[in-house]
């Protein structure tokens, strides 16, 4: 018999407003993205109205505050619902791109001005601007602290003197949440500035080519005695590193969300391919070795997928839960390296190929265990909060 | 300061001279223009004509047929040449290594004073034609047809992945010549292209990696050739003909995948002893010294197994159960010691102007040609 009050133990983390959103979003990207993305990866970019089109559908404003359009910053799988559903496009690059507001911005609207907040967030939610966050530096990724791009203080202005690279929608950005060194060395002496695109000592260089992202736009930026109003310092002088490192728990649990969803969709391939494909007299998917793989494979998602959600479920409790989102992320992107590359085994010849999902599935998952913190770098922090 | 790797038995002083002059030739001549060819999607004639030049086209065929008259240790140094300087786009190892012996070991003299000369000048570019749309490691169920009309073969199909499939103008095509038949009623039909009626190439593929390869769909609509050119001189052998040359195909891929491991053992320890995070060398870091010290062992044992490989190839006794387990082996562990020192990259690992970048992508296909691995393991497991 089912007792009721052992079954209110297992809990769905989803409601009637999260499946809401799921079906706009399903409809957005069916309708808007899939029909696009092969052109727009091979263009290695996609059309700016695709910002305002989301916008309008209120798909930006998830996750950030209400007072200035958004859906709310405190409904943690709403993002997680609509991020799932996003990945179905197809490409990392076109989610990382188009979501390059949701660590850009945080940022703004947690530590900016009042002024600075009503100027900027409700353009970027109605998709009218882009934003992107510019941290990792040509001679260092992993090592916030140690920034090197200078800001001097000469009367209302900062004077911002470096460079950045790797930065999503570094290309076409209007507003840059950029990291800067205000202070002494180490991590007590940085500080968030916003930058805008037309400031005059600011450029950006080239569109880096990548292994894969390809319809993300991702580029070095230049700051040459730039100078940049006081009044869009983010936050106290300073304070700079403890925002930078919240702002990583939202970043890494949707790095988790993008990795089980890769690997989500690069299952999804395969089982159909294995139905179909008929070698050496019957079907793929009769063969014991690819019925194992897929088993693992399956397996594998939906663990990296429960664990993921416990971790969302704790952030939306209010704990910190650092230490298990670093795990959540590096369990993700292992699994998804795992399942991508036996994707692309069983799709064999045609998994090479550029005309396959799987190709870029494989292609769009080696970023998922560098950026937003490297494999290496979530067990440093794994390590540390372990008393280590 | 680097660990050495054991001595390769099977090297020879000419080998050595061979592999130097070659790697410095592909460094200097070639290495810059590679990422023009990327670009395109392919190399040039001009490139393969070099190449014939310099003595890097046949150099394991006789003399008399315009070869330099090596053995398989010359193609192999050819290919840890090409893969020390990056290049990945070059299908020279399948034109030497695999096209011209199909002709050396199974044509006839005359067939063989056709081809073998203008194969080893580059004047022409050798393919082999064999998996199709619907049939990639099951041969058996190749479905394009060269049927007997009088003096000549009519041919009739399609096939995809064709290295060279571009450039090539010698096409060695996989057909079924008695349908009747499975395994028997297969032939390989030498086609040369130039001016070829009904022949027809297809779309130059984008695939993941190996980006100025121009890998191809060739299509044969009505091709008509003489008689003559069906490879040997009785039908029905080409299954047989096949696996006889296995064994050197798979060997070939295990030694690009040395050379491929070596170059990104070289391009990490350089980046990590050079890139600085918290104050320090990424090298100083015990993990990164732990994930290379795993590496190199990995390349050594790698290395010893496959020079020991090339010395009973050398004596005729590969074997195709062996070829199999090394062919596998060593692409797993090449796709594995690569993604390693990638990770040790950090971004810089996923742009593509890093070559530990394209050694990525280009590793991923050693694990699906030349037979996927899962098929060496299945074949392998009958020995057992």
């Amino acid at each position: 018999m089912r007792d009721p009050a052992l079954a209110r133990i297992y809990v769905n983390y989803f409601n009637e407003t999260h499946s809401m959103v799921r079906d706009t979003m399903r409809r957005f990207v069916n309708e808007a993205i899939k029909p696009h993305i092969d052109a727009w990866e091979e263009q290695g970019g996609f059309p700016r109205e695709i910002y305002a089109q989301a916008g309008s559908l209120g798909l930006l404003g998830i996750g950030h505050p209400t007072e200035f359009g958004g859906a709310g910053e405190a409904d943690v799988f709403l993002k997680v619902a609509a991020s799932e559903e996003l990945m179905r496009s197809g490409s990392g690059g076109f989610v990382a791109s188009l979501g390059s507001l949701d660590i850009g911005l945080p940022p703004v609207w947690r530590t900016g001005s009042r002024a600075l907040k009503q100027r900027i967030v409700p353009q970027v939610l109605a998709g009218e601007k882009i934003i992107a966050l510019a941290i990792t530096e040509p001679s260092g990724g992993s090592d916030v602290a140690n920034l090197k791009t200078r800001a001097v203080r000469d009367g209302d202005h900062y004077v911002v003197n470096g460079s950045k690279t790797f930065i999503t929608s570094g290309a076409r950005a209007d507003f840059y949440t950029v990291a800067v060194r205000t202070g002494e060395a180490g991590f007590g002496g940085v500080s968030l500035l916003l930058i805008e695109r037309d400031t005059p000592g600011f450029t950006v260089g080239r569109n880096l080519k990548k292994m894969g992202w390809w319809a993300s736009d991702t580029a070095e930026l230049f700051f040459q005695d730039c100078r940049v109003p006081a009044e869009n310092l983010l936050g106290p002088e300073n304070s700079g590193f403890f925002t930078i490192m919240a702002n990583f728990q939202a970043e890494r649990l949707s790095l988790a969300v993008m990795a089980y969803m890769t690997a989500q969709l690069a299952l999804d391939e395969c089982m159909v391919y294995v139905k179909e494909r008929t070698t050496f007299g019957k079907p793929l998917s009769k063969h014991q070795v690819i019925r194992h793989k897929l088993a693992e494979m399956a397996t594998q998602v939906e663990v990296a997928r429960e664990y993921a959600y416990r971790c969302a479920a704790r952030m939306q409790a209010g704990e910190s839960a650092i230490a298990e989102v670093s795990m959540a992320k590096n369990f993700a992107t292992s699994v998804s390296s795992m399942v991508t590359d036996e994707a692309v085994q069983i799709f064999g010849g045609m998994g090479f190929m550029r005309e396959s999902l799987v190709e870029r599935l494989y292609r769009d998952n080696r970023i998922l265990s560098i950026g937003g913190g490297t494999h290496e770098i979530m067990n440093e922090i794994i390590a540390k909060q372990l008393g280590l | 300061m680097a660990i050495q790797n054991f001595p390769a038995a099977w090297m020879t002083e000419e080998h050595q001279m061979l592999q130097d002059s070659a790697s410095r030739f592909f460094k200097e001549q070639w290495a810059p223009k590679d990422a023009g060819w990327r670009e395109a999607g392919m190399m040039d004639r001009k490139a393969w004509e070099e190449a014939g030049a310099n003595g890097f086209l046949c150099a394991s065929m006789p003399e008399e047929y315009g070869g330099a008259g090596g053995d398989f240790g010359h193609e192999a140094v050819l290919i840890l040449a090409q893969g020390a300087a990056g290049l990945s786009g070059f299908g020279g190892s399948l034109h030497s290594g695999i096209v011209a012996p199909y002709i050396l070991h199974h044509g006839t003299e005359e067939q063989k004073k056709r081809w073998l000369p203008r194969l080893a000048t580059g004047e022409l570019i050798g393919a082999i034609a064999m998996t199709e749309p619907g049939t990639g490691s099951d041969l058996q169920g190749v479905r394009t047809t060269a049927l007997k009309e009088g003096d000549s073969y009519r041919i009739n199909g399609s096939k995809t992945f064709i290295t060279n499939g571009q450039l090539a103008n010698l096409v060695i095509v996989v057909c079924k010549t008695d349908l009747s038949q499975g395994a028997q009623g297969m032939s390989l039909l030498v086609l040369e292209t130039d001016a070829l009626e009904g022949f027809r190439r297809g779309r130059n593929l984008e695939k993941l990696g190996m980006e100025a390869q121009d890998t191809s769909e060739l299509f044969f609509d009505d091709v008509v050739v003489p008689a003559s050119h069906l490879l040997g001189t009785q039908e029905g052998m080409g299954f047989a003909q096949l696996m006889q040359e296995l064994p050197q195909e798979r060997l070939i891929v295990a030694v690009a995948g040395i050379a491929a491991m070596e170059l990104a053992m070289q391009e990490t320890l350089a980046y990590t002893k050079e890139r600085k995070a918290f104050g320090k060398p990424i090298f100083a870091f015990q993990n990164t010294r732990f994930k290379l010290a795993e590496c190199q062992a990995l390349l050594m044992a790698s290395r010893a197994l496959v020079d020991a490989a090339m010395v009973a190839h050398l004596h005729g006794q590969l074997g195709v159960d062996r070829a199999a387990l090394i062919k596998y082996w060593i692409s797993d562990n090449q796709c594995k010691l690569i993604d390693e020192c990638l990770q040790l990259f950090g971004g810089y690992g996923y742009m593509k102007e890093y070559p530990i970048a394209r050694l990525y992508a280009d590793a991923r296909v050693q694990r699906i040609y030349g037979g996927t691995n899962e098929i060496m393991k299945e074949l392998a497991s009958r020995f057992l």
